[in-house]
């Protein structure tokens, strides 16, 4: 987050950052296919609604942000950033989410590589973040527990 | 394991100290007095932790179930009694009553009460003026644990903390005050209060909540530099990454936790480049698991002194990464312990190091004058509250350990009877001091054991399949093979209810065959009248548990356990974190 931070503080940012989250929601662009792939209730189906035959790899270009353990499953945040080039578009997908894709952003080379939302999980689930190119998927993933709290030492 | 006339045979043994050298030969470190201690290094940094308010001297009894599992199984902290003990021949009997729970009543008796601030005080004293400008660090769960800390909401610690000199801490249970009293402790606190780990929730921020740092959102400075004899060390505060969790989310409700990976290693390379300290500490009340872990996966920290998990651990742990070596710690609990790191420096940075795990013996060292004052002072205004007489003991009263203590039976107990509920559920905290047999149990070890923010007490209808998620979701905070989803608390105790647990097995098949205390099986459509404490979720309306507890244990004079309900065991016989199991094991 800091790259595109200087000069303004964390405040300052996020109060930018929610007028562009607030952009970026709204289907400016959405293809057809996403429309679909939101619908999908497993993560198998989303792959193939959205990426059809392109090759999955995993990747460590791709930063996930987000806690093992959610502090309220109704809004857990996630951040997903990238450096692999010629990034088209960014999905994160929680595998035990009723619909698994969870959002989907569609970047321009304007647009930096980085996205900052909140997602709601009914139960742990493994969350990915996938970056798509004009060729292949790149994929890294992080477990989450949603759980109840108590019993702390 | 060894009987009873060994343990306390070894008595007139001579030693030589258990020393852990880092690059440096081993050599005796203390002749005679055991708090005296050779000149080693340049800089001396002393760590408590987890003291829980505990002013004055108490009983600690270490537990004889502590399970590793995975690759944590047979590895330190998850090693008690005799299997701990293998580990430092050199121990002597005193050493070894401190850190096991072999023959309690009879050492405890012998060696008499551990900690209390004054007592501390006067080792601190003395530690510090053999190195100077020794640097105290406080892993916190300070300021919560007693019913004068309650009570003051948390400010008797605060002074105790400052009277004591406390350099640097971080905090857990300090959070479980409201947020606008946990910023103003912090305050009040003479040393600087430091955690990388807690922001601002973004809305908050957005809404112009107080922070340290507009530009990170950190809540408190993320570190400190210390000048200490001449050297320049960095302490990094690593707060307990769950309190949100762990603990009601609604006394905080403006700040986000977490453990942090990614920013606590740009804060190192940060401070690393920046400051170009000496050494790099990181403070943490992560639990002992969590930094093993971290220590694997975070580069740049050349110690990790811990908390939390209550682990006293006489020989520390050091850690491979992708650049070098990090050693970590864990000192104990209830003021049981100080830990004294002394470094030597090299050309580039911390080149040797000497560290021990000091008991702290209350009847060794003379009660400081100040700091007695000071806590006299303090309780006096509740003296006749805390003084109270309920019951008295019939056998050793403890709770730590994975699975039900004595002390949790009790309150168990209680909590069915006066609340006529046929199960109940206690929470598995590791703080709680113990009660020697014969000894009086009064409202201030009752305290002990129960003082906290939300301790109200429910009575309501579960069915058996809520019990049994309930059951599995506290198994899988402690018994996750990944340490980064442990919450480090123990299991929740049962009343009424006994099971069988694998604590090896993953979530979901863990707790099997639960029955009633009867035998009847728990079914998991039909619904049971259960009662506890200690809701995290909303705030539950029954009267205080020690309200309850305390009731319960006036109408008896002397209190006498029936049975200490202890689940069925599976896939653990072999394992060197349990001995002595009052339950069954199998396999």
């Amino acid at each position: 987050m800091q790259t595109y931070t200087s000069g303004l503080s964390r405040r300052g940012f996020v109060k930018g950052m929610m007028s562009i989250i607030a952009l970026s929601a709204m289907p400016f662009k959405l293809l057809a296919r996403s429309a679909t792939a939101f619908k999908a209730t497993t993560t198998k189906d989303v792959y193939k609604e959205l990426f059809g035959d392109l090759p999955m790899v995993g990747s460590s270009d791709i930063e996930l942000k987000i806690p093992d353990i959610a502090e309220n499953g109704a809004v857990v945040p996630v951040t997903v950033s990238t450096s692999i080039p010629n990034a088209e578009a960014i999905y994160v997908i929680i595998d035990q989410n009723p619909n698994p894709l969870s959002a989907s952003f569609h970047l321009t080379p304007l647009i930096p590589a980085e996205i900052s939302i909140r997602v709601k999980m009914g139960k742990s689930s493994m969350v990915q973040a996938l970056v798509k190119t004009a060729d292949k998927v790149y994929t890294t993933g992080q477990e989450v527990k949603v759980t109840i709290g108590g019993c702390g030492g | 394991m060894m009987n009873r006339r060994e343990f306390l045979g070894v008595l007139a043994k001579t030693w030589v100290a258990a020393t852990v050298s880092g690059c440096t030969t081993l050599r005796p470190a203390r002749q005679g007095d055991i708090y005296n201690l050779a000149p080693f290094g340049q800089s001396r940094i002393l760590h408590i932790t987890d003291t829980h308010a505990q002013l004055n001297p108490v009983y600690f009894r270490e537990p004889n179930v502590n399970l590793g599992l995975a690759a944590a199984r047979g590895k330190i902290p998850h090693r008690v009694g005799r299997n701990l003990l293998d580990m430092i021949p050199n121990a002597t009997p005193r050493e070894m009553h401190a850190l096991s729970y072999l023959d309690f009543t009879e050492a405890a008796e012998r060696y008499g009460r551990v900690g209390g601030f004054a007592h501390l005080a006067t080792l601190l004293q003395q530690l510090r003026a053999e190195s100077p400008g020794a640097l105290l660090l406080d892993g916190g769960d300070t300021w919560q644990g007693s019913g004068t800390a309650l009570w003051t909401r948390g400010q008797d610690m605060v002074g105790a903390s400052n009277l004591l000199g406390v350099d640097v801490m971080t905090g857990h249970w300090e959070f479980t005050y409201l947020e606008a009293e946990v910023l103003q402790n912090a305050k009040l606190f003479n040393g600087d209060f430091v955690a990388q780990n807690i922001k601002a929730k973004e809305a908050a921020l957005f809404e112009g909540i107080a922070v340290f740092d507009e530009d990170s959102g950190h809540i408190f400075p993320p570190y400190v530099i210390k000048s200490v004899n001449g050297r320049r060390i960095a302490v990094i505060g690593q707060a307990f990454p769950y309190t949100p969790i762990a603990n009601p989310s609604r006394f905080i409700p403006n700040w986000t936790f977490g453990i942090q990976e990614q920013e606590l290693q740009s804060q190192v390379d940060n401070i690393r480049a920046s400051e170009r300290p000496d050494a790099v500490i990181l403070l943490s009340h992560n639990g002992m698991d969590v930094d093993l872990k971290l220590a694997s996966r975070v580069t740049g920290i050349d110690f990790i002194m811990g908390g939390h998990t209550h682990d006293g651990v006489p020989v520390p742990v050091t850690v491979k990464n992708a650049s070098g070596l990090t050693v970590v710690t864990n000192a104990g609990s209830n003021g049981k312990f100080v830990s004294v790191l002394d470094l030597e420096f090299g050309l580039s940075g911390v080149s040797g190091y000497r560290y021990q795990l000091l008991p702290v013996f209350a009847n060794l060292l003379a009660a400081d004058t100040t700091m007695q004052n000071y806590i006299n002072e303090v309780r006096a205004p509740y003296k006749h509250l805390l003084d109270e007489q309920l019951a008295v003991a019939d056998t050793l009263l403890y709770r730590r350990g994975n699975f039900n203590g004595t002390f949790d039976q009790v309150i168990c107990d209680a909590l069915m009877q006066e609340l006529d509920a046929e199960i109940s559920l206690s929470p598995g905290f590791r703080w709680g001091t113990s009660v020697l047999p014969g000894d009086p149990i009064t409202m201030e070890r009752l305290l002990d054991q129960t003082c906290m923010t939300y301790p109200e007490t429910y009575v309501r209808e579960m069915t058996g399949s809520e019990l049994k998620v309930i059951m599995e979701s506290v198994a899988d905070n402690l018994f996750n093979a990944d340490p980064y989803y442990q919450q480090g608390g123990d299991m929740v105790r049962t009343g009424g209810m006994n099971y069988s647990c694998e604590p090896g097995a993953t979530m979901g098949k863990r707790i099997t065959d639960m029955t009633l205390r009867d035998g009847r099986i728990i079914k998991d459509s039909a619904t049971y009248k259960v009662a506890g404490w200690a809701t995290v979720g909303s705030s539950s309306t029954g009267p205080a548990v020690w309200e309850v507890v305390a009731d319960y244990l006036r109408d008896q004079q002397t209190v006498r356990l029936q049975t200490l309900e202890t689940p069925r065991l599976k896939g653990v016989a072999n394992n060197p974190g349990i001995a002595d199991y009052a339950g069954k094991i199998s396999g």
